[in-house]
């Protein structure tokens, strides 16, 4: 039950920052999402939503790390299969 | 889509477990503690890629699954009610009460309506203003910004036919239990990426240095699976026993502060019982003394003390990660998702339910979107 998909802030409306929606776009479904706990959230923006709620703004550069892991890892192994 | 197929690469999978596997040296027993994670581990055969001798135990974190059994006779009290609404998060309706669940009150005439967010049952009492509503706000952490906000909005627009019935449980207590249990075999956990998107991880600190336990904060696809794992083995053969977050494209050290501060507000830390487990200190949120009007249960009268049923069904020892799903005899025959002896089959998450759907009994079936 703690599922949050990750999706596209389109637009947002609202004034009152505990009332603040956006039309957010889940792979070709939009749908309007609460976005009071996410007021760092702009148009472009990839937020994670849960029960309609936007819980998080994701972090692009954060989320490029587990590449740049797996990218050390492949240098190991590399380095491991040259003689 | 972004942030999803990227993280479900096959070669990327594969890389992280061989890395895995060059790591251990010996056996160790990991437990992720989210339902969620259970359900992606058995989904994509995460277990079966790793070393034999690194063992993932399913943990706890099922909402609908832990929810005690006098909750479920409360709700379906409530609905019985003439002139009243139950609204509820879908899963809960096949959880069995003492006598029956919420699906039978249902077509006994109960007025049940299925709603996706709390602020669906807000506007089910908006618009019915004659009828009472009463929202069953069960889950973690996760879910509490979402529970709060509806309690809060209620509140501050003066709904007065709107109440919820609190069930909410809180994650960090229930791996403290699970680690003083005295079976525990666990050395390391894979801790619930989304509930500490909104908590943060400072609260895991503690557990780590008492316990001398590794906690690697975790995401839902495979590569955030299989990244967590290979940051918690890493940990547990050095030596060390740290917080570490793999899912810090969502999680930050402080949480969610505007949803912290609303929480604060909402709700105050109370024990609870958990089915299966048994009672906890500290272990969930109720409604705090502001809000007590939107208490059901001081609308509706105080939830009775339960007793879970007494039978074959082994959950409770599945959702301390004393047993799998396999071990139990009744598994896939005498317990189906149609026919579901105990809550870890009911609820999709549920650790019986993952396993039948994925691994089943019948090897050739399509696992079903």
């Amino acid at each position: 039950m703690c599922l949050a998909i990750p999706g596209l802030v389109m637009s947002m409306t609202g004034g009152d920052p505990l009332q603040r929606t956006g039309q957010v776009d889940f792979g070709g479904i939009v749908k309007t999402i609460n976005l009071a706990y996410a007021p760092e959230a702009r148009i472009g923006d990839y937020v994670l939503v849960h029960v309609g709620f936007a819980i998080a703004v994701i972090d692009e550069a954060e989320a490029a790390k587990v590449f740049e892991h797996l990218r050390e890892i492949g240098e190991i192994e590399e380095m491991r299969s040259t003689p | 889509m972004k942030y999803r197929d990227e993280y479900r690469d096959g070669a990327a999978a594969r890389r992280l477990a061989d890395a895995i596997g060059r790591t251990v040296t010996r056996p160790w027993t990991l437990m992720e503690v989210c339902g969620g994670q259970t359900h992606a581990i058995v989904r994509y055969g995460i277990d079966e890629l790793l070393p034999p001798s690194v063992e993932l135990v399913h943990g706890p974190g099922c909402p609908v699954c832990v929810t005690p059994i006098e909750y479920i006779d409360k709700a379906i009290e409530i609905a019985l009610r003439p002139g009243t609404i139950l609204c509820s998060f879908g899963d809960m309706l096949r959880v069995p009460g003492t006598h029956g669940d919420l699906f039978g009150a249902k077509s006994r005439g109960g007025d049940i309506r299925i709603v996706y967010s709390p602020l669906d049952a807000l506007a089910i009492a908006r618009a019915e203003p004659v009828r009472e509503v009463v929202f069953f706000a069960v889950g973690f952490e996760t879910t509490a910004p979402a529970n709060a906000m509806a309690a809060y909005r209620a509140k501050q627009d003066k709904i007065a036919n709107f109440s919820m019935l609190v069930s909410h449980v809180l994650v960090p207590p229930a791996m403290r239990a699970i680690l003083d249990g005295p079976d525990s075999r666990i050395q390391g956990f894979l801790a619930a990426g989304h509930v500490c998107t909104v908590m943060g991880t400072r609260e895991y600190d503690p557990i780590a240095v008492r316990y001398r336990v590794p906690i690697v904060v975790t995401g839902f696809e495979p590569i955030d699976i299989l990244e967590g794992v290979l940051m918690c083995v890493r940990q547990l053969e050095e030596g060390r026993a740290e917080v570490e977050n793999q899912y810090s494209r969502s999680v930050r050290r402080d949480g969610n502060p505007t949803a912290l501060e609303l929480l604060a507000q909402v709700f105050t830390v109370i024990p609870r019982r958990w089915r299966g487990i048994g009672d906890i200190a500290d272990s969930g949120f109720g409604l705090s003394a502001a809000y007590v009007e939107i208490d059901a249960e001081f609308r509706f009268g105080a939830v009775r003390s339960g007793e879970d049923p007494v039978g074959e069904c082994l959950s409770g020892s599945v959702l301390r990660g004393e047993r799998r799903p396999p071990d139990c005899p009744a598994f896939g025959t005498r317990c189906t998702p149609e026919n579901p002896l105990g809550v870890t089959m009911v609820s999709s998450e549920g650790a019986c339910a993952a396993y039948y759907r994925y691994r089943g009994l019948v090897p050739t079936k399509e696992p079903a979107q």
